[in-house]
């Protein structure tokens, strides 16, 4: 049996109310994984917890067989996080910023440099790379932190609403990225509040509300769900999420 | 009331309205705080300052005396040297004015005239500029007539004078540098500039003073034999500001009048010239694309934590904003080098008075570095899902902000080692503490900010802003002390460890 590529027990995380209340979920290795959810579902908290940004309350978190708790360093090595908003130095260039990050994860340089160059000449910053990243477009600035999150190939890549603020071209190139990641083996979990790149996109989507995983499954799985056979995901969305989690006012 | 009137009125109140938000911020440190709780602050400040300033002019009977030409050259250098500080403020507050306000695009963008909200904003520079000045001065104004001679109280009409003619002369010199630079470097240059001036007027007089007659104080080279043989004579019109402030009505009028019709011509013409000003700026970026060709971070075999520290100090050699402030800590140190130089030529045993200059230099350099790398992290979840020990990446941020503190303190300790073995020992000593102690406190109370947001490290959190000055001063006294081969240097050592101590106890729990 394969190691579950993310694999999450009872976790538990609380503010001043429950943000995640004991969630499970697993993920497999190759798998395209969309989590969805209404504002305040506890989806981005969820994926600070899996990428070490936030200690949980209580459960625990595997990344591919790894205590992401216990040993934050080895599943940290495996994995890339893109937050929805593109934090990167505005002093460095492109390239620039691809090494400090290639170094951060000890990638033999000769290999981060042509990984470097292939991806900024695949995401369209080839004219770009020798300039300082002070004056780029929110578009630019999520390239090269998608080019950050790739140059050291993480088996586990976690993407925060990544599509926020792209045109349709980038948002295009960026989608392609991505399945071209998966088609090579890694592993994506992405959270979106655009519904179409969930059903395009993800070959099994999470519903989760109040903190707890409420459906999932493929799109075919949650219209079952939803007792509405030929819904639209928005559709299937709205109908499981109005009756949320057991316990939990929607 | 005119429409136009109208229309200004209600500016005006929106404009009062956001700036006294700005100020509760500023005195609040962004934490929800009603004025009252936050005037109540002020007073209480204020009062420390009277008490302050009655003890210092109590014994200065020279103030009760003529108003001969010494008087009036201690009097009008003081005057230019708080000059030269209001001028680095009035050029902040503009380039704020045309850079820093997110409302442009909405009022520029709307189909009312923009003029008479720019002159609005022009006024306020000169009214914060005079605002900040009398917070600061009037105490010692208000000591100076009360013990000395009423006539004192006029100063606060000189100093609104010198808010008016700040503002005017940054106002100037903004659209000057606009028009001769343009947008993208404008702003830069002029913070750049507000930096230089408010610490170079200061640290030059200081330095020259050094140099040319070996004393230490601000205002030796105005009370030399030098200035008095030049100065011109006690009727001159130079003098017309220092006798406004001495409480010669004669000299206030005009003083005041000119500086007031200097600031309304140039707050019309701030007025006709801004939007189209602000239009331009807007139409371009406020950067241009710089090349890291030359020096730049390549795919080398290094450590995580190698990593780290060649790209704190990349960032830091990168932006010329924060390398001014640096550079204006490193200014405070030219004048202590050069009474060293000059001592060391003359083989004068050195005096244990430049080791507290040199630590307290270092401490608070090291407080505003270590900000800047610790709080100050613009990719933080990248460090922090980043395969490294936080500890390693934490001790990696600290040297690299040993290294930075190292450079500009490099020459003044090169020659003390090269003056008195012992004192240099001391004052590394001392540094070494200072530099420990301030970055602790900014390690204790760290929290998620840009860069850009170094202006406000400050009022983000009073007890470590307070822990750190008191820590580097503590720590100064300490060095002195023990240099002078005295055994109370225990006692301001303890001291800043308790500093660091409550600063610990009173420092925000993490789970994190």
């Amino acid at each position: 049996m394969r190691v579950p590529a993310l694999e999450l027990a009872g976790l538990e995380k609380r503010f001043d109310r429950p943000a995640v209340a004991g969630l499970d979920l697993t993920v497999a290795p190759g798998e395209f994984y969309a989590l969805l959810g209404p504002n305040g579902a506890g989806k981005t908290t969820t994926l600070r917890m899996v990428a070490g940004l936030m200690k949980p309350d209580a459960g625990t978190i595997r990344i591919y067989g790894h205590d992401a708790v216990a040993d934050p360093v080895a599943a940290k090595r495996l994995t890339a996080w893109i937050p929805d908003e593109p934090m990167i130095y505005d002093k460095l260039t492109p390239m620039e910023y691809l090494a400090f990050v290639a170094g951060l994860w000890s990638i033999d340089p000769a290999r981060a440099a042509r990984e470097a160059r292939d991806l900024v000449g695949l995401l369209g910053l080839g004219p770009h790379a020798d300039e300082r990243c002070e004056g780029f477009s929110k578009g630019m600035r999520q390239k090269v932190a998608l080019a950050g999150a790739l140059i050291h190939e993480p088996r586990l890549i976690i993407l925060d609403e990544p599509l926020t603020g792209l045109d349709a071209g980038s948002a295009r190139l960026v989608k392609d990225v991505l399945k071209a990641r998966v088609a090579g083996g890694a592993t994506i979990i992405l959270t979106t509040h655009i519904l179409e790149v969930a059903e395009r996109m993800a070959e099994r989507i999470g519903l989760i509300a109040g903190g707890r995983l409420i459906a999932e499954g493929t799109l075919g799985d949650l219209r079952g769900a939803a007792g509405a056979s030929e819904a639209t995901l928005e559709e299937v969305f709205l109908a499981l999420t109005a009756a949320g989690p057991p316990g939990v006012a929607a | 009331m005119t429409a136009a009137a109208g229309r200004f009125a209600w500016f005006a109140g929106h404009e009062a309205r956001l700036a006294g938000r700005d100020l509760i911020a500023f005195l609040t440190g962004g934490r929800r705080r009603s004025l009252l709780a936050a005037l109540a602050w002020v007073l209480v400040i204020e009062a420390a300052f009277h008490l302050v300033a009655f003890a210092a002019l109590g014994g200065a009977t020279v103030l009760a005396g003529p108003l001969d030409v010494p008087m009036l050259v201690l009097v009008s250098g003081i005057g230019f040297l708080s000059f030269a500080l209001m001028l680095a403020q009035a050029m902040e507050s503009v380039t704020r004015v045309l850079y820093g306000r997110a409302d442009l695009d909405l009022i520029l963008s709307s189909p009312a005239p923009a003029t008479g909200l720019f002159a609005l904003r022009t006024g306020l520079t000169a009214l914060g500029t005079t605002a900040m000045a009398l917070f600061l001065v009037g105490p010692f104004l208000n000591a100076a007539a009360v013990l000395h001679r009423p006539g004192w109280i006029a100063g606060y009409g000189v100093v609104a004078a010198m808010g008016m003619t700040a503002a005017a002369v940054a106002i100037a010199l903004t659209l000057a540098l606009f028009r001769a630079i343009g947008a993208r470097r404008t702003r830069v240059v002029a913070q750049v500039v507000a930096a230089i001036i408010g610490a170079g007027f200061v640290i030059g007089g200081q330095a020259a003073g050094i140099l040319l007659y070996g004393d230490l104080g601000r205002l030796a080279i105005l009370t030399s034999p030098d200035s008095m043989a030049i100065a011109p004579g006690p009727d001159s019109a130079l003098w017309w500001p220092a006798r406004a402030a001495a409480g010669d009505v004669a000299a206030l009028v005009p003083v005041v009048g000119l500086a007031a019709l200097l600031f309304t011509a140039t707050a019309v013409l701030a007025g006709r010239s801004f939007p189209a000003v602000a239009i331009a700026n807007a139409g371009v970026a406020t950067v241009r694309a710089v090349t890291g060709r030359r020096a730049a971070i390549g795919f080398r075999l290094r450590s995580p934590a190698a990593c780290l520290r060649e790209k704190e100090l990349r960032l830091l050699l990168r932006d010329p904003w924060l390398i001014s402030q640096t550079l204006m800590q490193v200014l405070y140190l030219v004048p202590p080098a050069l009474l060293l130089w000059i001592n060391f030529g003359r083989q004068v045993e050195l005096p244990a008075v430049l080791v507290p200059i040199v630590v307290m230099a270092a401490g608070q350099l090291a407080g505003g570095l270590a900000w800047l790398t610790i709080s100050g992290e613009d990719a933080p979840d990248l460090v922090a899902t980043a395969p490294i020990r936080r500890a390693t990446a934490m001790r990696a941020k600290v040297e690299a902000v040993l290294v930075a503190v190292a450079v500009p303190l490099a020459l003044p300790m090169a020659l003390l080692l090269a003056t008195s073995l012992f004192t240099a020992a001391v004052a590394l000593a001392a540094i070494l503490a200072a530099v420990a102690s301030a970055t602790a406190i900014q390690f204790l109370f760290r929290t998620a900010a840009r860069r850009s947001q170094f202006r406000r490290r400050q009022t983000a959190s009073r007890i470590a802003t307070f822990a750190e000055a008191f820590s580097s001063i503590s720590w100064a006294a300490a060095g002195g002390l023990a240099a002078a081969g005295s055994m109370i240097a225990a006692v301001p050592a303890a001291l800043a460890l308790a500093v660091v101590a409550v600063a610990w106890a009173a420092s925000p729990r993490r789970n994190d």
